[in-house]
């Protein structure tokens, strides 16, 4: 008999070396995430997947499944917490969806409907934050830059590089380039690099292909992110 | 003209009264009298009070996020705004409007003509017909769209259901009802199936025969107190517009042609692109929206209106036979070569809804329609000028962009800030006709609304009041006192406080 976790009154098989969050993807339990991505190292920073663990909160990306684990995930003060964590992602940066050529295909958009975000409740910073148009092919958008450093370990851990990081602290953290002058275009990164392809909001981009999905075609558009995160990291985990 | 009310030679000691903000229309706006001891009018302004800064904003961001950033300058309009971005974003792709894809273009014509069909819907049903069918001095309750309901269920409903089927329209092709996307850089993003075709051709017959319906609405309007509707509000105007090739009416794209008051042809099939050699905007210091005018006529001179009539007024002809037959029928009722009657742009939208109404079927029958070749792409620019005739006139969207794709300089001319002169100018013939030497109520100020409303302004947005907007008028003395004051609450209860 293998070992379980109980989630919520379910109990869930998992294997050695398994993380909360990976072993209630591969069970079909949804834990709202955004710098979680199944393959790449755990970060941690987003606290979306904020879990209860006997009696204790901790990430559900970093904290390894163990046996005897009672693990509360969809509580209602837990997704209050998740809520206002959004609500902040919002009010931090320049997210406007209206406009946005991410709308549609937004892991923060969509892990905010999940949540029934209704609003922002926090005052907007209304940061300034400068956009990188440099590159010919891809767009550095930091104005929807979230800080979920995916783009920072796809760079090293999947394409070799390490075009991306993470500067400053609180408030003035941001997004920088490695390269001599610190724009895009004097980096090593090429379009097919996973980097850039990897942002769940809209602050990576490849240039002159937005809005060219049509609306009721886009991936939030016809199932929630818990279906669109469980069928494709689920695909992903095997 | 009237151009003598704009500023009063000794505004000191003046009494003032102001209808802020006006009702049933899009946006926000304010109508300033300054009156002598007498109540003779001396000055009247429409102010224009809101600052939206679209063409600052979209300066830094890239090109195309244009189309989708840019309508929601409006919710009444915004495919508009939509197709005359992507008309300018399609040059900085090399692409005119010639080697755009013909499915592309169509299904652009085919948003279009929904658009301009909802839009027409709702300016006449909703926010202008309570003034036509009660009359412009009613019993405030009475004039709202919930009334029109009650007291003319058939005409009320069928406005409903005309401004219903063209949102359905730019729903299929652009996705939402409202700020969908659709038109991309040179092309579109989807293609019509045949089940959206379907769908769409079940209603249209009996869309057609409700806005024949509406013309003769506003004709019987129109002509059964022919003397009074020909002249209030009426102004002489220059007239500017997109036309055909042939000299139709269009309302995509065409040439620009400008008659003069007399109806003699000033400009004819001219270039868009070259907009800023025929065309410059004056800025005054009372208003927040310019005021364009022809540069070979001057500031006096050479303002001009656009909209439906400017339209129907410029067309040598309609290309759709119901809305061709119903143009013939307009223009006999005037005695000259142009139909000047500001409340005439109520006949000339009814004429278009059912230009639209015509067209769109001719469309969903052409098998382009459903064509899946809608992408096309050519030598790179750095500059586009997108014109449309939208509902409420021609819309002018010019932008430059730098080698990385960024928005560098924008210039928008909004159809009703080329109507700007012309509301101003019948607001003042309202006012020296109608007003002046009267003691003001609320139903004599509804004349001046009635004038601004015949031009469906849009005067930033889509906030629509319904007749309910809270409205203040007060009266001042010669030494600045207030010796009136009426109150119209957001509920429409009016309440005045004698002091």
């Amino acid at each position: 008999m293998r070992d379980t976790i109980n989630i919520d009154g379910r109990n869930i098989p998992f294997e050695d070396g398994q993380t909360i969050i990976e072993a209630a993807t591969a069970a079909g339990v949804y834990i709202p995430h955004l710098c979680h991505k199944p393959g790449y190292s755990p970060h941690g920073s987003c606290k979306l997947c904020t879990v209860n663990v006997n009696g204790r909160n901790c990430s559900a990306c970093t904290f390894p499944a163990a046996s005897g684990q009672t693990v509360l995930n969809n509580r209602r003060d837990l997704t209050e917490d998740r809520q206002r964590l959004t609500q902040m992602l919002f009010v931090e940066g320049n997210h406007f969806c209206p406009s946005c050529e991410k709308s549609g295909n937004c892991q923060l958009q969509a892990v905010a409907y999940a949540l029934h975000m209704l609003d922002n409740h926090f005052p907007h910073f209304y940061p300034q934050r400068e956009i990188d148009a440099s590159h010919p092919e891809i767009l550095l958008e930091r104005n929807r830059c979230i800080f979920c450093n995916l783009c920072v370990r796809a760079s090293q851990e999947k394409d070799g590089k390490n075009v991306f990081a993470i500067s400053g602290r609180g408030i003035n953290k941001h997004l920088i380039v490695n390269s001599a002058s610190g724009y895009l275009k004097d980096s090593d990164i090429e379009i097919d690099d996973q980097a850039v392809h990897v942002c769940p909001t809209g602050a990576i981009l490849i240039k002159r292909t937005g809005y060219q999905i049509p609306i009721g075609q886009r991936i939030y558009d016809h199932q929630t992110i818990s279906e669109a995160a469980l069928q494709q990291e689920c695909a992903d985990g095997e | 003209m009237y151009e003598y009310l704009e500023t009063a030679e000794q505004p000191e000691n003046l009494k003032r009264v102001a209808v802020d903000p006006v009702s049933r229309v899009e946006g926000h706006g304010k109508v300033s009298l300054l009156l002598d001891e007498n109540n003779n009018i001396k000055q009247v302004r429409l102010h224009i009070v809101e600052f939206r800064g679209f063409e600052k904003f979209i300066q830094g961001r890239p090109y195309w996020e244009l189309p989708v950033l840019v309508q929601r300058l409006c919710g009444i309009c915004p495919v508009s705004h939509h197709l005359a971005a992507a008309k300018a974003i399609d040059q900085l792709v090399g692409i005119d409007p010639a080697t755009l894809p013909v499915s592309a273009d169509k299904l652009r014509r085919l948003l279009h003509f929904g658009q301009v069909l909802q839009s027409h819907a709702l300016h006449f049903f909703h926010l202008a017909s309570p003034d036509l069918l009660y009359g412009f001095e009613s019993d405030i309750g009475k004039r709202n769209i919930l009334a029109v309901l009650g007291d003319y269920p058939d005409i009320g409903l069928q406005g409903v259901k005309l401004r219903k089927y063209g949102q359905e329209v730019i729903r299929m092709v652009s996705g939402k009802r409202i700020h969908g996307s659709g038109a991309v850089a040179g092309g579109m993003n989807k293609a019509l199936s045949r089940a959206e075709r379907d769908y769409l051709l079940e209603d249209i017959a009996q869309i057609i025969n409700w806005a024949e319906a509406a013309v003769a609405l506003v004709k019987k309007v129109h002509t059964s107190n022919p003397s009074y509707y020909d002249n209030f509000a009426t102004i002489r105007s220059n007239y500017l517009g997109l036309i055909k090739p042939s000299g139709a009416l269009e309302l995509y794209h065409g040439g620009i042609r400008v008659k003069n008051e007399r109806g003699e042809t000033l400009i004819d099939q001219f270039d868009y692109c070259h907009y800023t050699d025929i065309i410059h905007e004056e800025v005054r210091s009372w208003s927040y929206m310019k005021f364009p005018f022809l540069t070979s006529l001057g500031t006096d001179m050479g303002w001009y209106r656009v909209g439906p009539l400017a339209r129907i007024n410029n067309c040598d002809f309609i290309d759709t036979p119901l809305a061709e037959s119903a143009r013939m029928d307009f223009k006999q009722h005037a005695d000259e070569a142009i139909v000047h009657s500001t409340l005439a742009f109520h006949w000339a939208r009814m004429i278009e809804l059912l230009h639209c109404a015509e067209s769109i079927r001719l469309l969903l029958n052409d098998p382009d329609i459903m064509g899946a070749e809608l992408l096309a792409k050519g030598e790179r620019r750095f500059e586009g000028i997108g014109v449309i005739e939208a509902p409420r006139g021609a819309l002018f969207h010019h932008y430059q962009v730098d080698e990385n794709d960024i928005v560098t300089k924008a210039n928008l001319i909004v159809s009703t800030t080329s109507n700007n002169m012309g509301m101003n100018e019948s607001v003042r013939q309202v006012a020296a006709e109608y007003l002046s030497g009267r003691e003001l109520t609320e139903p004599l100020l509804n004349n001046l609304e009635v004038a601004i409303r015949a031009y469906d302004p849009c005067l930033s947005c889509a906030t629509h009041a319904v007749g309910k907007m809270p409205l203040q008028v007060e009266l001042l003395d010669a030494a600045g006192r207030q010796i009136d004051h009426l109150t119209r609450h957001s509920n429409g209860k009016f309440e005045r406080a004698n002091q």
